[in-house]
């Protein structure tokens, strides 16, 4: 009775004071300049970038005890909602906001005051700002979803919570102010189409420090923790593939060439990667496996994003076969011998594969792609790989840096991690109070529960 | 009265019931197990990492009979179970004190 007088309460705050906050909606009228073919296609990849949210809970949640499945399910989703919100109120205006010092954007567009149905001025000029302000969101919604991967199965949802707010908004809207939102980094002419240093880089590191901060799975000692559910993995991986066709082809802001060349690409990559991940298995222990298969093909993936819209066909090929063995090799060598448990291997793929892809972009972009680019090694131009690692070294240090804070400064509050019987229980029961399966009731027909 | 519990190849069961059906015996109790004898462990790989497998999956099948239909039973299982290959599985035989049929109450040899 108790519990529910106070969620009416807080339901009636919540909707005086939304009510009391709306800003008035800007009124201007749609400008001749927006083309309807970039719209429907930057709205359909906004669409796509969204569906990865789901499929990497479903990539990882295959990956993890049939005991923490629902735990994966239910940070990715609750990431989902929280920085949709935050995107709103702040995330927005940080990032793409109008430029201070190339640091981080001001708060022109707190709650997306001056967001209107015209285009912005500056981004995606022949879409709609809510169009720009959407697709964006996405991105930001699936990196800090990429970071779960490194704490699953161990971390408490109070304080992941709280750490997804932070991290949002302190790592990854002041780095994509730098790279895209007219900060320092884009400035020095540094590449990413996509967002390899934003995305990948940023989520790869930050979840190896949480992962060397929270520590190691009790279980890690003992026993060797498996996949429960393969086939969920694959669709997860599926998912992914299908929706970064928008993370990459989205990113040309554009129904046009670029966005075509992005598209192709990225499906080159990711098939060279898929290739080269279990061609180096298959030479290692002999054996071919569908997930390697599928972690190459999001290796390949990972390492076009930041290359998408400025490399040939060919160039994408070699990024997909020079990612698949680095990162089978960082997640099967350097992994057990360094001692970390990045229980998903988010560094290994993102980080690594991210990081390559960004100085891939380095050596093989070319103008002939993208004319408003620059060329890369390969064609004449050394300084870019220079600019490239330049952007590389500032996403490493200020994600690790600033992830290690916000978990110390987090842990002073509440404990990061469950304590010892919630981690044997399984996240899902201790946490959640939920069963994936059903499994757990003995005598019970079908999948109903016991009365 | 003897209680069989014979650790069978699950390949194996479907055969097993239609010879055990065959004989109308009907009455077991079939369990998924997991289990090995001699057999030797197998490799598996999850991104690199290295498993041994050392149980295996197999099916136990309890049957319950009169002390003179054993070795009937028991050569059925072995006719229609034995590749002659690692992994076969085992028969054990238990001597069984009482049989209750909850449906009706009857004991021992009317409740079989």
């Amino acid at each position: 009775m108790k519990n529910r007088a106070k969620i009416f309460k807080l339901g009636v705050l919540s909707a005086l004071t939304a009510g009391l906050l709306l800003p008035l909606p800007v009124g201007a009228a749609e400008a001749a300049a927006i083309d309807s073919g970039d719209t429907a296609w930057i709205l359909a990849s906004a669409a796509l970038v969204m569906l990865m949210t789901p499929g990497v809970a479903l990539f990882y949640g295959g990956m993890v005890r049939k005991k923490n499945v629902l735990s994966i399910l239910m940070q990715c989703f609750t990431i989902l909602a929280l920085v949709s919100v935050q995107w709103v109120l702040l995330g927005y205006t940080l990032s793409f906001g109008p430029d201070v010092k190339g640091i981080i954007g001001d708060l022109s567009f707190l709650g997306l005051s001056g967001v209107g149905l015209g285009p912005s001025d500056t981004y995606g000029t022949t879409i709609p700002n809510t169009v720009f302000v959407v697709f964006q969101g996405m991105f930001a919604i699936i990196t800090a979803a990429l970071i779960t991967g490194a704490f699953a199965e161990r971390m408490k949802f109070s304080a992941f919570v709280i750490f997804t707010l932070l991290w949002t908004t302190l790592v990854y809207d002041p780095l994509a102010h730098w790279v895209w939102g007219g900060g320092f980094l884009g400035k020095l002419g540094a590449l990413d189409f996509a967002g390899g240093t934003v995305v990948h880089i940023s989520s790869g590191v930050s979840g190896l420090v949480a992962a060397l901060v929270l520590g190691k799975r009790l279980s890690k000692q003992r026993e060797a923790i498996l996949p429960h559910n393969l086939p969920m993995t694959v669709t997860g991986a599926a998912l992914l593939w299908f929706g970064w066709f928008g993370f990459n082809a989205g990113s040309a802001l554009a129904a046009n060439g670029l966005a075509g060349m992005a598209f192709l690409v990225t499906n080159t990559a990711a098939a060279a990667g898929a290739m080269s991940w279990v061609v180096a298995e298959w030479l290692d222990h002999g054996k071919p496996t569908i997930f390697g298969a599928v972690s190459g093909a999001v290796a390949g993936l990972v390492a076009i994003t930041p290359a998408a819209g400025y490399v040939t066909p060919l160039a994408s090929i070699l990024i997909g076969i020079m990612v698949g063995p680095v990162c089978y090799l960082a997640v099967s060598r350097v992994k057990e011998k360094l001692g970390y448990d990045d229980a998903l291997d988010v560094f290994g793929i993102h980080g690594v594969g991210g990081t390559l892809g960004a100085l891939a972009t380095g050596l093989f972009a070319t103008t002939v792609i993208n004319s408003a680019a620059a060329n890369g090694l390969f064609y004449g131009n050394p300084h870019q790989l220079w600019v490239q690692f330049l952007s590389v070294l500032a996403s490493w240090v200020y994600a690790g840096g600033m992830t290690f804070l916000i978990l110390k400064g987090i842990s002073w509050v509440t404990s990061l991690r469950v304590n010892q019987e919630e981690e044997e229980m399984g996240l899902d029961a201790a946490i959640h109070g939920e069963d994936a399966y059903g499994y757990s009731e003995m005598g019970v027909e079908g999948t109903g529960v016991a009365r | 009265m003897k209680k069989i519990e014979a650790i069978i190849r699950p390949s194996k069961l479907e055969t097993l019931k239609a010879a055990l059906n065959a004989l109308e015996v009907r009455g077991m109790t079939v369990y998924n197990v997991m289990g090995r004898g001699l057999q030797k462990d197998v490799k598996q790989f999850y991104r690199g990492q290295e498993i041994s497998v050392d149980l295996f999956p197999k099916v136990k099948v309890e049957i319950i009979c009169r002390d003179h239909w054993l070795e009937r039973i028991i050569d059925v299982i072995l006719k229609e179970c034995s590749s002659g290959q690692l992994g076969d599985g085992k028969i054990f035989v238990y001597p069984i004190e009482d049989i209750i049929r909850i449906s009706s109450g009857e004991r021992g040899d009317a409740a079989l």
